[in-house]
């Protein structure tokens, strides 16, 4: 038994922390979050060349090898530095392909992915759909001329859609396809995310022809387990959400004076503040729960990884918007940068599967007919 | 990062379950206090015959020298199992800690043989009726007179009182100093003329804790543990045990009550017959309590790393006692919610459910967030401790 993060998991830490401090500073954030299409090809180069592109992909495909733990320990850092990037959507789509990909697919689309030179998202969630695992009605026609399918419809939420090589697209069967952006009947539809640091998008499927080597050899079960990594990678950026918004309203109230002292001696300020580190630590404890269980406890992965989702999908936002109460007037204005953090916690609460989805699936365990 | 136990400490869990399974003498008998205390005792002397008592205590002392993960799993393994609490709770998770961290060779030698076997029951003179989160503006004076000192003052809330042995007291010795250094830090017989506890009905009708009238009651020198004027460092450390101490067992215990609200859940029918388990709205308060239980597991799993290589609790169990206090008060609250009517029922009652069992539960729960530290006054320390906020005082 020993829960804190080893001597290289420290140094990971530290790094992505002093890089990410160093590389998104406010002002680089605001300028790609008010961009065009919210894209930062020269930041995505540098986390490339750090290996983080594939970081927890195997080395035989050109990443670092690593495990969910590390990853935990770079999306906390990303979440605290909130890094606009694109590397949560490219990672979900690599560990997808590393566990469910043909060898071919994976040296053709997994081995650029883990070196940052191609990237890939993952085209999911159908309009008017839960946006959940088992619910996701586009249907694969069968391609009238060859053994592929034909996609027609759109996908909805697909994130870093601007400057991605190729989706990965989820049918009803339970499927993934790879559908190169360039292909013919693709088409991309931005869509105003509140998170500006995260782009959103609609991509339109019109005809689109999926060759049957496109189309990856997995089954629907795989691709749960890359769902629930996915939940505990935004868990963990949201746990740097909430640190971050946490440590900004820590030295505001040090540093805020009314009534002739600093707003901090006041029990009203203080206990909210203990509030948010107690929501803070227990997101931690969760998340890095579910990622060593990713690691080394399959089993219980399903569990911890729901755990972690239901509770760092509230913290995330929570202690953001706790933050702007300590913060007063200022914290509602654009000018300061909390809001960012409200909106990236806000927006992750809601994607692979929400609080209440999440709750739900503990609750299938503890309310389970025969449990005792 | 490894959360599985190893090897060793496995085997250790398993020589403990099966050590409980063939020796826990079951539930309580729901008789007098004497009745239950006299029942803890045989326990305790139970415990102490098998090495069960004071486990974490080094083996020169008398203890097991066991980890402190292996004290976590045997007070998780033993609450899961429904064992009895020991006799001298207060003895073995905070005097002897003291004792054995502040105490003289004398004082090792003489107190913590009877306290590991139960044989003399401690409890803890701290709080006073105009003294309570403010610890340090205790009123209770030591005046010294030759060998001895003289003491006077009323102490208050001592769980225990009424069977104590010793108390481990907290009295002002020197009242011109800053208050925080003017404290002393005592081993109290509670066996004389000066001393008088009178217990003290709680809300649930009975009597766990005590008023304690200390009138020139008399302590020997030799019975200062820490020095003179060192009482306030020699408390913190006490309540620190306290804390850390409490998160393993709190942890088991939830999970047998969440246990219970599910089984509960099934049982208790809606209008129109379907089974409250069944139902949205109490399904994702039941998750959550579930989620929270698990997550104070894993902070104090963190708290124990972290408390092994530093050697001492920090203030970060405040979080865990906090937590455990919310969560324990949020599950009775819900178990009340789900029987719905016949939540007006209580102990003793025909027609109510599961004995009344929740109502208790219910009513001595509201005492989780001002025993051991008021969740408030636990805020101010996290404010203050962990997190560097500036002082209100």
């Amino acid at each position: 038994m020993y829960f804190d993060l080893t001597d290289e998991q420290e140094a990971i830490r530290s790094t992505a922390h002093d890089f990410l401090a160093a590389r998104f500073k406010s002002e680089r954030m605001r300028e790609i979050a008010g961009s065009e299409d919210g894209t930062d090809e020269a930041g995505w180069k540098e986390m490339a060349e750090l290996g983080w592109a594939g970081l927890a992909l195997p080395e035989e495909w050109g990443g670092q090898g690593l495990g969910i733990v590390d990853l935990a320990v770079l999306f906390e850092e990303m979440g605290y530095a909130l890094a606009p990037s694109p590397l949560f959507s490219n990672t979900v789509v690599g560990l997808a392909l590393a566990g469910s990909g043909s060898d071919a697919q994976r040296e053709r689309w997994l081995r650029p992915l883990a070196e940052g030179t191609a990237r890939g998202t993952q085209a999911i969630v159908d309009a008017g759909s839960t946006a959940t695992p088992g619910a996701y009605p586009m249907e694969g026609q069968a391609d009238g001329d060859g053994d592929g399918v034909v996609l027609n419809g759109k996908k909805e939420l697909v994130a870093d859609a601007a400057g991605a090589a190729f989706f990965l697209v989820a049918t009803s069967d339970g499927r993934r396809h790879i559908v190169p952006a360039d292909a013919d009947g693709v088409s991309v539809a931005a869509e105003i995310s509140i998170d500006t640091t995260r782009r959103l998008s609609t991509v339109n499927f019109d005809g689109v022809r999926v060759p049957a080597d496109q189309t990856l050899p997995g089954k629907a079960a795989e691709f749960q387990r890359v769902f629930l990594l996915g939940a505990v990678a935004l868990a963990a950026e949201s746990t740097g959400v909430a640190q971050r918004a946490l440590d900004m309203a820590v030295a505001y109230a040090k540093d805020r004076e009314q009534f002739g002292r600093p707003i901090g001696v006041y029990q009203a300020v203080s206990h909210r503040c203990a509030q948010m580190l107690l929501e803070t630590e227990n997101s931690r404890s969760a998340v890095y729960g579910a990622a060593w269980a990713a690691d080394a406890d399959p089993d219980a992965l399903p569990l911890a990884a729901s755990m972690a989702k239901a509770y760092a999908s509230d913290a995330g936002w929570r202690v953001p918007d706790a933050s702007i109460q300590v913060h007063g007037g200022i914290g509602f204005t654009w000018e300061h940068d909390l809001h960012f953090f409200l909106k990236r916690g806000r927006a992750n609460a809601s994607m692979y599967g929400d609080a209440r989805w999440h709750r739900e699936q503990v609750a299938k365990k503890v309310l389970a007919p025969t449990a005792a | 990062m490894d959360l599985t136990l190893s090897p060793s400490e496995e085997g250790f869990r398993d020589e403990v379950a099966t050590w409980l399974r063939a020796n826990n003498p079951g539930p309580e008998p729901e008789g007098s206090l004497d009745e239950v205390m006299q029942f803890r005792g045989e326990w305790q002397r139970k415990l102490h015959a098998a090495g069960w008592a004071g486990i974490s205590w080094p083996k020169e002392y008398g203890g097991r020298g066991a980890t402190m993960i292996e004290q976590a799993i045997f007070t998780g393994e033993a609450a899961a199992q429904e064992a009895p609490s020991p006799a001298n709770v207060l003895g073995l998770a905070m005097g002897g800690p003291v004792v054995i961290a502040h105490g003289t060779e004398a004082q090792k030698a003489r107190y913590l043989e009877p306290i590991l076997t139960g044989e003399e029951i401690w409890c803890q003179g701290f709080s006073e009726p105009e003294s309570g989160s403010d610890l340090a503006s205790l009123k209770t004076r030591a005046v010294k007179d030759g060998d001895e000192w003289v003491v006077t003052g009323q102490k208050v809330w001592t769980t225990f009182a009424q069977y104590a042995k010793w108390c481990m007291l907290v009295a002002r010795t020197d009242p011109d100093a800053p208050r925080h250094q003017g404290l002393t830090y005592f081993l109290m017989d509670m066996e004389q003329d000066g001393v008088e506890a009178k217990p003290l009905v709680q809300i649930t009708g009975e009597g766990e804790f005590n008023e304690v009238f200390i009138n020139e009651a008399r302590i020997p020198d030799e019975n200062v543990v820490g020095g003179v004027g060192n009482g306030w460092g020699v408390a913190i450390t006490t309540l620190m045990n306290e804390r850390a101490g409490l998160a393993f067992g709190a942890i088991a215990q939830i999970h047998n009550s969440l246990s219970r609200l599910a089984n509960l859940a099934r049982e208790v029918r809606e209008e129109g017959g379907s089974s409250v388990a069944d139902d949205a709205y109490f399904r994702q308060k039941i998750a959550q309590l579930f989620i929270e239980a698990e997550t104070m597991r894993l902070n104090a799993y963190r708290g124990l790393t972290k408390t092994m290589e530093s050697g001492i609790p920090g203030p970060e169990g405040s979080l865990g006692k906090w937590q455990w206090a919310d969560i324990n008060q949020d599950l009775t609250e819900l178990a009340l919610e789900i029987e719905g009517a016949w939540a007006t029922l209580g102990r003793g009652s025909e027609a109510a459910v599961a004995n009344g069992a929740w109502q208790y539960n219910f009513l001595r729960s509201r005492a989780n967030s001002i025993e051991g530290g008021t969740t408030d006054i636990l805020k101010n320390i996290i404010a203050e401790r962990v997190l560097g906020l500036p002082r209100m005082r």
